[in-house]
C-alpha cells in the first residue's frame, strides 16, 4: 500500500509576504491563523472541518495546543511534525497524506509561519557570543567541530558544497547566476513577489560577495509570512471548490551518512557535492510510477541558487555534474524552457516562507491558474531542502 | 566589476568561540589544548570516527583508541566569508573556513579557519598543515595553513 493518488490538496492560502520583521505587530499565531483560514476558504471548507495538523520546522508559529484552542478546532485527531528543518517543507504534505490514508484524520492542514523580528535565519548557526548577545545556536559538542572555524550561517555552509561542485564538475558562477536571473524574471510578473526588478548578469557579477562563491543574489530573502495547505482524501476532494490536485507521491529522509550534512561536513565523497535528495527522488518516482520526463514544472527549494543545480541532477533532469550546462541552455526558463523551475519566483525572489510557497505554486500550476502558467502542466515536483536529514519532496498531478 | 583585493585572511574572534565538550569529545579537546591532534579509531573494526561520538558508524561498537595524527591534509572545500553576519565579526572578515581531509585518517575531514595566507592563496586540493590556535584559557581550536 502506498499514498499514491489517495489524497489531494484542495486549498492553499497565504498572508502577504513581508520583509524580515515587517509583519509586526501581527503575532506568529495570527499569521498562522490567517493563512489557515485563507486556505480553508479556498477549499470551500471551514475550521470545523479540520482534524489534523502535519507540520515541519515549528511551522505553526506556536504549538498545536494553542493553535487549536485559539482557532476553535473542534477535535484534533492527528498532530505531528517531521523532524529536522526546512527540508521537511514538501514532506509535511506527505505527512498529511499519511495521516489521511491511515485513517487517523480526514482534513489536515500543513503550514509554515515565519517571523524574523527577534532573530534571523541568516545567522542561525551562530553561537551566542558575548553575554547578552542574541544569536541562535549555543555551542554544542557537535557544533564545536564547525563553529570555531567561523562557519555560522547556512549560506556559508552551502558555499562549501557549491565550491566542491565547481571543483568536481567545472560548474561556474554564471550557472548560479542563471538560476538567480531566471527566478527573478518569473518574480517580476507577480504582485506577491518582494523582488520584482529584473536582474542582469552584470548586476549579478557586480554584487557584493557574501560567502565566496555565493554573492548577494545567490541568497534567498529573509521574510515574514505564512502559507497553509489543506489535504483531504481524493474521493472527498471532488466535491470541493477547485479541481483537486492529487498527491501522486511523497518521500522524505536521506542516507544516514548524509546526516547533519552542512553542520558536520563529513558526508561521503560520493555525494558530498549533492543535494542529499538522491534516495528521496528514487523513492518518490517509484511511488508515483512517474519519472523526470513526466514532470512539467519543478518547484525546487532555492535557499541558495547552486542548490537548485544540485537538485536538477539528483532528480534526474540531467546527469550528475551536468546541471551547469543544462541551465545555461535555457532549460529552466519560463516560458520556453524544457523544465520551467520556480515559476513563482522562489525563495530567491518571491518570498522565503521555508518552501511552502513552492507547494502553493505547484497547486496553482495544476489548477491552470498560475500567474506564469506552464501550458498543459499535468505533473509538478516540489522539494524541501537540501538540509540536514530529512530532505523531502512531493509529486502532485492533475487527476 | 570592482577589482578583487587580495587581503590576508583573518580569524573569527575569540568572543564567538566556546566549547562544551561531552564525554566523547573531551579527549579531543584535551589533546588540542596540548597541541596534539587525536582522532578516535574503533577498537573493533578500525574505522576512524569523526567527530568523536559514542558509536562506530560502521560496526556500532563503542570503544575507541585515541590515535594521534600528524595534522596534515588537503583542502577538500572552503568558503571565503566577506560579509560579517554578526556585529562581532565586523573586524574579522575576510576569513576562510576550510574543510580539510586528513592525510593519515580514513575519510576524516577537520574543519578549521585558514591562516597565514591570503584569499588568492586558497584552492581546493591545497596541501595544508594544522596550526593550533589558543583562543582562551584551556580552549584551543584547529586552524590550517599552507604546508
Amino acid at each position: 500500500m502506498t499514498l499514491r493518488d489517495k489524497t489531494a490538496i484542495v486549498g492553499v492560502g497565504a498572508t502577504p509576504y513581508y520583509r524580515r520583521g515587517q509583519s509586526v505587530p501581527q503575532t506568529p499565531l495570527e499569521l498562522a491563523g490567517k493563512a489557515t483560514l485563507a486556505a480553508l476558504a479556498d477549499a470551500g471548507l471551514d475550521i470545523r472541518d479540520v482534524d489534523g495538523l502535519a507540520l515541519y520546522s515549528m511551522g505553526l508559529g506556536g504549538d498545536t495546543s494553542l493553535f487549536a484552542q485559539t482557532l476553535g478546532i473542534p477535535e484534533v485527531r492527528f498532530t505531528a511534525t517531521l523532524t529536522g528543518g526546512g527540508g521537511g517543507a514538501a514532506g509535511s504534505v506527505g505527512l498529511a497524506a499519511a495521516a489521511i490514508v491511515s485513517g487517523m484524520a480526514t482534513c489536515v492542514v500543513s503550514l509554515m509561519t515565519l517571523q524574523q523580528a527577534a532573530s534571523r535565519f541568516g545567522a542561525s548557526y551562530a553561537p551566542r557570543g558575548r553575554p547578552g548577545a542574541q544569536y541562535s545556536a549555543p555551542p554544542s559538542p557537535e557544533a564545536n567541530f564547525v563553529q570555531p572555524a567561523g562557519l555560522m550561517a547556512p549560506g556559508q555552509m552551502f558555499a562549501v558544497i557549491a565550491r566542491r561542485h565547481m571543483f568536481q564538475y567545472g560548474t561556474r558562477r554564471e550557472h548560479f547566476a542563471e538560476v538567480a536571473i531566471s527566478t527573478r524574471a518569473n518574480a517580476a510578473r507577480r504582485d506577491t513577489a518582494l523582488m520584482r526588478d529584473p536582474l542582469t548578469l552584470d548586476q549579478y557579477f557586480a554584487a557584493r560577495m557574501i560567502a565566496d562563491p555565493l554573492c548577494l543574489y545567490d541568497f534567498c530573502l529573509e521574510c515574514d509570512g505564512a502559507v497553509a495547505v489543506v489535504t483531504v482524501a481524493a474521493d472527498r476532494a471532488a466535491d470541493l471548490r477547485h479541481p483537486p490536485v492529487l498527491v501522486a507521491a511523497s518521500a522524505h529522509g536521506g542516507l544516514g551518512r548524509w546526516g547533519q550534512a552542512i553542520t558536520w561536513m563529513n558526508m561521503p565523497d560520493e555525494y558530498f557535492a549533492s543535494s542529499g535528495h538522491r534516495p528521496v527522488a528514487e523513492r518518490l518516482y517509484a511511488m508515483a510510477g512517474l519519472g523526470p520526463r513526466d514532470v512539467d514544472v519543478a518547484l525546487l527549494y532555492d535557499h541558495f541558487s547552486p542548490m537548485v543545480l544540485l537538485q536538477l541532477e539528483d532528480y534526474g533532469f540531467c546527469g550528475i555534474g551536468e546541471s551547469g550546462p543544462f541551465v545555461a541552455d535555457g532549460s529552466i526558463r519560463w516560458p520556453g524552457g524544457s523544465l520551467p523551475v520556480n515559476t513563482h519566483g522562489g525563495n530567491l525572489s518571491e518570498a522565503y516562507i521555508i518552501g511552502m510557497t513552492h507547494v502553493k505554486e505547484a497547486v496553482e500550476q495544476l489548477r491552470g491558474a498560475a500567474v506564469n502558467q506552464v501550458d498543459g502542466a499535468d505533473v509538478a515536483l516540489v522539494t524541501g531542502g537540501p538540509a540536514s536529514l530529512p530532505t523531502s519532496s512531493l509529486l502532485l498531478r492533475r487527476p | 566589476m570592482t577589482p578583487v583585493p587580495d587581503p590576508p585572511l583573518r580569524l573569527p574572534p575569540p568572543e564567538l568561540i566556546g566549547l562544551c565538550p561531552d564525554a566523547w569529545t573531551a579527549p579531543f579537546w584535551d589533546a588540542a589544548a596540548d597541541h596534539r591532534l587525536v582522532v578516535p579509531r574503533c577498537t573493533v573494526c578500525a574505522a576512524d570516527r569523526f567527530p568523536p561520538g559514542p558509536f562506530c558508524w560502521r560496526c556500532q561498537a563503542q570503544t575507541v583508541d585515541w590515535v594521534e595524527r600528524a595534522g596534515r591534509g588537503t583542502v577538500y572545500s572552503y568558503t571565503v566569508v566577506w560579509h560579517p553576519i554578526l556585529p562581532d565579526l565586523a573586524d574579522a572578515v575576510p576569513y576562510a573556513p576550510a574543510v580539510v581531509a586528513l592525510d593519515d585518517a580514513d575519510r576524516v575531514r577537520v574543519v578549521g579557519a585558514m591562516t597565514d595566507t591570503s584569499v588568492a592563496g586558497l584552492h581546493v586540493g591545497l596541501p595544508v598543515e594544522l596550526v593550533w590556535r589558543d583562543v582562551h584559557d584551556g580552549v584551543t581550536v584547529p586552524t590550517w595553513r599552507p604546508a
